[in-house]
């Protein structure tokens, strides 16, 4: 299981969770497991994230590893300049 | 050293010397430039070419109720007129957004939108002919401003664009929002000594290109095309204008030309699809050049933002509470970027309770597209002003407060995530260190000093290797180079291989000879195509590790890559000579065949980076204008490849900075309409407007880099703005809140001041 | 609608072109005469991306018509090197990294050979604002100012 962090404004679609438990080994395995959760977050996340893995940022890549201690923290999908 | 060629990956080697890396080789396309011969987006012509050129509304919101071609197609040497409806329908998303920007629906949204394209025998009839197309408009009311945006009766851009993380009751203009932070803000401004609290206003500016964008497009009826533009990404121009004229992405093969600047403006599509869509219509090539006014009025400028910041401090100089709210329209379209602008703004901050908003808002605009780190250099400008205002009424030192609070590895940045190994500790160290700091001031200079930050990113990359008999060796990247990145790449290769730079040559090759290659954006050129270079030599390594073991009837894992050459791992391998890479090419097409090596991912431990300058202005009290007389930018570069074209980086960013500051400013008029479209009227800073800018490269490596590389690209522009109004409050003790802090505003801020 | 002959001499060749009344030099060099060195930044004479010299006289080719080119000297950046052979200011160009995108060079290198054939020592503060006509996006002219004093240097020693 890992721990997945979720910023505040997310928090009207998780009952007020902003911290979440899923069943991952890579970040593609997160966001699937979030939205199974939270079905209101699917939308959301379809329209784009990007995911900090121990502080490393992973902008769009879902294959990224994720250990069960990793520090998972979702984030404005990134896109630079 | 020996190569360790089995390992392909994405961590920091841990390299304390290099060869190739670090040193400043000339640059590959050095002599092309020098001598006229590079060919640009508007260098190239075809036979039977035609020029097309385009109908834009005059009008900041209109209806379009009838658009009237019959006059142009009747002058002689029109070939072809293309509306919306030679497009595709039925996009969604983001294509759907792209191609209403394109060429316009029923709806003009911003002055300049286009709507109708004409192509024809020469570029002078084009633009005739454009001149001949009537347009009936049932004219709308507008909004530009972003707050204006957001009040309850501003007139609507598009109804049904917002998302539901958009609080109940806000306008349908307010179409995203982002909230982050954590810890308590009611206990933490209890325990400030001080509060400060601000409104901020930034104006749109535009990334300011020299070379306009073009393209040469031959599109068949058989649905096979060809396109040459300037561009930041090819393969996203070849996927976004398949979509847009509805064919294949693989049909459509796309050549990046060598591109005259982008800086984020360049990775979206405006002529190309429309060119395209010419070519198709009348069976002939069709070039398309945009002029500068129509490069202003409709390409993608960076937001204009309205900003709220709080913060507290104690008297001892800890902030105990920041908050942050940011607003930014992104003109009539999603994706202002407000939410990274949000998480960008306390990045240099250890905060334990920080509040972060960012609301996306739409206005009769062009669409916005990205301006070297998007969203964080106005709020840099906000929070860092901020900063310094409070240790100005604390009479505390800017670079000791910020070194106080400073991010570091292990402490929790404002945005979530627990920091990793970053720099901006050393950036504040080396600024305190810095001559520049010691220099006396002149009377009436100020100092001024922020710090920014962006997150850099990876992103998909494919890299191709060949080798020649000749020991020399070919790599095809697919990123396009815009700064200096082939050089950068042939160093990664040369380090790796062990043969010299001089006989590496990198190319940016079309999207029908690589895979996919997302963007050059996001400072992840050197970074990513970097990796994949160094991957990609390391997969040709391997396998002439293999030809060796082959000659000497030894097994592959006995052979080690070292100083170009394959050799034996130790003496119990065997007693053979080493065996140069040009030997084991010469005979490659014998012994097993070609020899290349690829690699193809997507990378994504670009490493954050953060800067940190230092700045001297003096304030013209009768004329309002303002003077940087000296400059330093201190960045973490992780690894500096080339170092020669970090520094460029470093200081070409400080320079938009500078501009965007002192001068640069998007102003509409009453009606909507974009007033200054032209060179003389939005001012970008000239050879005479600046100091030399010093450079200091701090290397703190990135642990998800082979060797060690950060993107550099874009944190240069993030601290000038708040660096500069901080060296003008010191100057002459105005507190600029409005950016540009143009001659006109600083006077009437000097005259407030004399007058309460 | 009826073209313009023109005779004229770009880099020491002596060249004929037909032209509209409204096309510029500009316009001529790159779609008449495959010189495409110089570009159009701006069309407007703000930004010198077209730079040229005429009978020596520094010259933002987008402002000139093509019908007044009859009968003049052009230089263009195409003409700066002698064969294989760069001019000091190209070598030092490319050595300095004076140079990003490469767009505003041709016409930096036209307007800074100009200044040093008039002026060979001159001071920072002038190069600067010799070259406040060519506008570069991409380096914050640092490189560039230094590239030119350095090479002024260099000639000065050399002649």
């Amino acid at each position: 299981m890992v721990e997945v962090n979720l910023w505040s404004g997310l928090r009207r679609f998780t009952d007020g969770v902003v911290t979440v438990e899923v069943e991952a080994k890579n970040v593609g395995e997160v966001l699937e497991g979030l939205a199974r959760l939270y079905p209101e977050l699917e939308d959301i996340i379809e329209a784009g994230v990007s995911v900090a893995v121990d502080g490393k940022v992973i902008a769009s890549g879902l294959t990224e590893r994720v250990k069960p201690d990793s520090e998972v923290f979702l984030i404005q999908q990134l896109k630079g300049g | 050293m020996a190569l360790d060629k089995t390992e392909t990956g994405e961590s920091y080697e841990g390299r304390t010397s290099y060869t190739h890396v670090g040193t400043r080789v000339d640059r590959p396309d050095g002599l092309d430039k020098v001598t006229g011969r590079a060919k640009f987006g508007a260098d190239a012509s075809a036979p039977g070419m035609l020029h097309g050129a385009i109908v834009r509304s005059p009008h900041a919101h209109a209806r379009i109720v009838k658009i009237d071609t019959s006059k142009a197609e009747a002058l002689a040497g029109v070939k072809a007129v293309v509306t919306r409806d030679d497009f595709a329908t039925g996009l969604t998303g983001e294509e759907w957004n792209v191609l209403e920007n394109v060429m316009a629906g029923d709806t003009a949204l911003y002055d300049g939108h286009a709507l109708c394209a004409i192509a024809a025998t020469s570029a002078l009839i084009a633009r005739d002919a454009v001149k001949l197309v009537e347009v009936e408009y049932e004219i709308l009311p507008h909004v530009t401003d972003v707050d204006k945006a957001m009040e309850p009766d501003a007139p609507i851009i598009r109804a049904g664009q917002q998302s539901k993380l958009v609080p109940e009751g806000m306008h349908p203009n307010v179409v995203n929002y982002y909230q982050g932070g954590h810890g308590d803000m009611a206990a933490g401004f209890a325990e400030a000594d001080l509060i400060i609290e601000r409104h901020f206003t930034t104006e749109a500016a535009h990334q300011g290109y020299i070379e306009p964008h073009a393209a040469l497009a031959t599109l068949g009826a058989d649905g096979k095309g060809d396109l040459w533009c300037c561009t930041q990404g090819h393969f996203i121009v070849q996927k976004t204008c398949a979509a847009l004229v509805g064919i294949d992405t693989s049909q459509l093969r796309v050549t990046a030309s060598e591109i005259g600047g982008g800086f984020g403006g360049k990775t979206t599509v405006f002529l190309e699809p429309v060119a395209l869509a010419l070519s198709r219509k009348a069976n002939r090539p069709v070039k398309m050049v945009m002029s500068r006014s129509e490069i202003l009025r409709a390409t993608g400028p960076t937001s204009s933002a309205s900003m709220d910041i709080k913060i507290g401090m104690t008297k001892d100089g800890r902030i105990t509470a920041g908050k942050g709210v940011f607003r930014l329209q992104g003109g009539a379209f999603p994706d202002a970027p407000a939410g990274m602008a949000a998480e960008c703004s306390f990045a240099p901050y250890n905060l334990s309770a920080v509040s972060i908003e960012g609301y996306e808002v739409m206005a009769n605009r062009p669409k916005q597209a990205a301006y070297r780190a998007p969203g964080s250099p106005m709020a840099a400008f906000a929070v860092e002003s901020v900063v310094d205002e409070l240790c100005k009424s604390l009479d505390l030192d800017p670079i000791e407060t910020r070194l106080k609070n400073a991010s570091r590895e292990g402490t929790k940045a404002a945005y979530g995530p627990t920091w990793d190994r970053i720099g901006l500790v050393e950036c504040l160290e080396a600024a305190q260190a810095h001559p520049h700091m010691k220099a006396p001031l002149r009377e009436s200079e100020g100092r001024g000093v922020a710090a920014g930050f962006w997150f850099n990113h990876g992103g998909e990359t494919s890299v191709s290797l060949a080798l020649s008999e000749d020991g020399t060796a070919q790599i095809s990247v697919g990123t396009p180079d815009i700064g200096g990145s082939r050089a950068s790449m042939a160093l990664m290769a040369a380090e790796v291989l062990g043969i010299e730079y001089e006989n590496i040559r990198v190319t940016v090759a079309d999207t029908a000879t690589l895979g996919y290659n997302d963007v050059s954006h996001g400072s992840r050129v050197t970074y990513a195509s970097g990796l994949a270079t160094i991957n990609a030599a390391k997969d040709a390594v391997a396998k002439l590790c293999d030809r060796a073991a082959q000659k000497w009837g030894i097994d592959p894992d006995a052979v080690v890559w070292e100083d170009g050459c394959a050799k034996p791992a130790g003496p119990n391998a065997g007693q053979f000579d080493p065996m140069p890479l040009k030997e084991i090419t010469r005979r490659m097409g014998r012994t097993g065949g070609p020899i290349s090596g690829h690699y193809e991912a997507t990378p994504e431990g670009a490493g954050v980076s953060f800067g940190v300058h230092i700045v001297d202005a003096h304030v013209d009290r009768e004329t309002g204008k303002t003077s940087v007389d000296r400059y330093t930018v201190i960045q973490d570069a992780g690894k500096a490849i080339h170092p020669t074209y970090v520094e460029g980086q470093f200081q070409g960013g400080a320079a938009q900075g500078i501009g965007w500051a002192l001068n640069e400013e998007y102003v509409y008029g009453e009606d909507g309409r974009l007033q200054n479209t032209v060179f003389l009227d939005y001012r970008i800073p000239v050879a005479s407007d600046l100091p030399m800018i010093d450079t200091v490269i701090v290397e703190v490596p990135n642990p998800g880099h082979p060797f060690g590389v950060r993107g550099v690209g874009e944190t240069g522009i993030c601290p000038p703005l708040a660096a500069i109004a901080n060296a003008v409050s010191g100057a002459v003790g105005i507190r600029m809140t409005s950016l540009p802090m143009s001659p006109p505003k600083i006077l009437k801020a000097l005259k407030a001041q004399s007058d309460g | 609608m009826s073209k313009i002959h023109v005779t004229t001499k770009v880099n020491g060749d002596d060249v004929e072109f037909l032209c509209e009344p409204r096309e510029t030099v500009l316009d001529v060099l790159r779609d008449h005469l495959n010189l495409t060195g110089a570009k159009e930044g701006c069309g407007t004479g703000d930004c010198g991306a077209c730079s040229i010299t005429v009978d020596g006289r520094l010259v933002c080719s987008c402002l000139m018509l093509g019908a007044e080119a009859e009968g003049k000297e052009i230089a263009t950046v195409e003409g700066i090197a002698t064969g294989e052979t760069l001019h000091p200011l190209q070598k030092k160009f490319i050595e300095y990294a004076a140079l990003q995108c490469g767009i505003c060079t041709p016409g930096i290198l036209i307007a800074a050979k100009n200044l040093l054939e008039r002026e060979p020592d001159p001071t920072e503060e002038q190069v600067r604002y010799w070259l406040a006509g060519n506008l570069c996006r991409c380096t914050g002219y640092d490189k560039i100012i230094r590239a030119v004093m350095d090479t002024a240097a260099d000639m000065r020693e050399a002649s």
